[in-house]
């Protein structure tokens, strides 16, 4: 799948941003003041820039509102709903901590669900797409999940839970490797069911449709830098989950927070990359592509 | 509304018939001449004369050469269009409503004033089948030609899709897969008219018709009805070519 800059900074930034709400509805940290407000701050640029972000690859931006409308079928729309609830709902609990260093902790735990949600259902837009056999699976809600609690973890400044998260995101993030590698095998679609051909012997692409390029070979077979898959896992597992965790251990320092905090962001902006670049969807096999 | 329907009252599609599709794109064009100057938006293209052309296409023939384990190689024209699923997956990810299935006849439809541009439906469908156009940046896809199907403006013979109308090796039929004694359902049932890639579970309207088995020219002896009265009466050369045979054969 074509890897959208938009959409890469979208799911990531705004992945860490609603796992920092999450903790600071949950009262972790409960500061008050002028630190709630910088807290607060750096989620709703995070959570909310990552929104703005993805409203750029919409081909009608303008017409953005009707997004809200089909929460009953499109998980697309529920993100929507759910990212714009959180924001409001965390929103008031945020005036409560930073004006009146007052816990409303019915506000902050239901902004705190609304925060997983949010990131719940961003997964599921993916993990619905039973044509990129990559993504379908149960492992890919739960990476999303893990990795915004356990970023969120690392901004809030929750040191044992970020190390946790970080450990059994790792381990999730392999078992999502593995798995999808083995994923488009496994999913039984070839060119054989693609064509119905398979019953008269093997099949080949003789030649496609047209000479030039086209939208579905632009958007679905993106085939660039596949070759450096591997190098870019290492890339992506050493600074998204490795060297955070090191420095996690390491003795405290805000310096040192704020490193773990980048190193983290760089490597799951290269491992969200990978997660589109990666992803094979079915209909290349009509080009007799992947 | 993005739910899909339970159920349709017809079920309008095509019936491709891969054994005769001589891969012309006759289809193609007519599709693309028809829709772009109708329904919706136009089908634009970028680049037309340049180096690189592209376009937004709602039908595009494939070829593909398949290759049996015993025999000949058989090449295989493939046009492909929307299959106007009855279980769309293309519908119920649109977070607008701008996608839709008729209850009526069961096509699949896009209100382009309503489309945001997401792509998320081109990403359900497993078939290509939904093309972004790049000029007005909506969702483009086979509209089962609806614009021509119900106009009585048209002459009667000319209300079926454009590719339909226009197909000279007739491969292309069009009607009704929810009636069983319907032309194209006994089509289907005639020649096993199959599903593409079934295990997705979209459950295609759209049947498309095996290529039906071809004749081996490395075993006439089987069908040639004539072999028994041209018996050979001898094998063996005779005259010159005759003697040069038993010559050798004594070396």
């Amino acid at each position: 799948m074509h890897p959208a800059p938009s959409i890469i900074a979208f799911s990531t930034l705004s992945g860490l941003g609603f796992g920092l709400l999450f903790w600071l509805g949950i009262g972790m940290p409960g500061s008050t003041g002028l630190v709630a407000f910088v807290f607060f701050a750096i989620a709703y640029v995070l959570a909310g820039g990552g929104l703005i972000a993805s409203a750029f690859h919409l081909g009608h931006p303008e017409r953005g509102l009707l997004a809200f409308t089909q929460w009953r079928s499109s998980w697309l729309s529920r993100e929507a709903v759910c990212a714009v609830a959180t924001l409001i709902i965390m929103g008031l609990y945020a005036v409560g901590r930073v004006f009146f260093a007052a816990d409303w902790f019915v506000l902050g735990w239901l902004g705190a669900a609304l925060s997983l949600g949010t990131v719940f259902t961003t997964s599921m837009i993916y993990t619905q797409m039973k044509t990129v056999p990559r993504w379908y699976s149960p492992l890919t809600p739960a990476l999303y999940l893990t990795l915004a609690i356990g970023g969120g973890a690392l901004l809030a400044g929750q040191v044992i839970w970020a190390l946790g998260l970080l450990v059994l995101a790792s381990a999730l993030q392999l078992a999502w490797w593995w798995q999808g590698d083995r994923a488009f095998a496994a999913s039984g679609t070839t060119m054989a069911t693609a064509t119905g051909l398979g019953h008269i012997g093997t099949v080949r692409a003789f030649e496609p449709p047209h000479t030039g390029p086209n939208y579905l070979l632009r958007e679905m077979v993106f085939v660039i830098a596949r070759k450096h898959a591997l190098k870019l896992r290492i890339i992506a597992f050493a600074l998204g989950y490795a060297l955070p965790l090191a420095l996690l251990l390491a003795p405290f320092s805000h310096w040192i927070g704020l490193t773990a905090v980048l190193c983290h962001i760089i490597g799951i902006l290269t491992s969200r990359w990978l997660f589109f670049a990666e992803a094979e969807h079915v209909v290349g096999l009509y080009y007799g592509k992947r | 509304m993005t739910t899909l329907p339970s159920s349709t009252r017809r079920k309008l599609g095509l019936v491709i018939d891969l054994d005769t599709c001589v891969g012309c794109h006759a289809c193609v064009v007519s599709c693309k001449g028809w829709n772009t100057e109708n329904y919706g938006a136009p089908l634009s293209d970028q680049d037309p004369y340049g180096a690189e052309p592209s376009g937004t296409f709602l039908n595009r023939v494939h070829s593909y050469e398949v290759q049996p384990d015993d025999g000949t190689a058989q090449l295989v024209h493939f046009p492909k269009s929307c299959l106007h699923c009855d279980n769309a997956p293309c519908v119920t990810v649109c977070p607008t409503g701008a996608s839709y299935k008729r209850q009526e006849d069961g096509i699949v439809l896009v209100n382009e004033d309503t489309c945001i541009g997401c792509g998320l439906c081109a990403w359900a469908c497993p078939y290509g089948a939904r093309e972004m156009d790049a000029a007005a940046k909506v969702m483009k896809k086979c509209t089962l030609c609806v614009d021509r199907i119900y106009n009585e403006n048209l002459p009667e013979v000319d209300r079926v899709p454009a590719c339909v109308r226009t197909c000279p090796s007739n491969a292309r039929h069009f009607g009704d897969l929810a009636d069983p004694d319907s032309d194209v359902s006994q089509l289907v049932a005639a020649r096993g008219g199959m599903d593409l890639m079934p295990e997705q579970g979209t459950a295609p309207v759209n049947k498309y018709l095996p290529p039906r088995l071809k004749d081996r020219l490395d075993r006439t002896e089987e069908i040639d009805v004539l072999a028994p009265f041209l018996a050979p009466v001898t094998d063996q050369p005779k005259g010159f070519l005759g003697w040069l045979d038993k010559a050798l054969d004594k070396i």
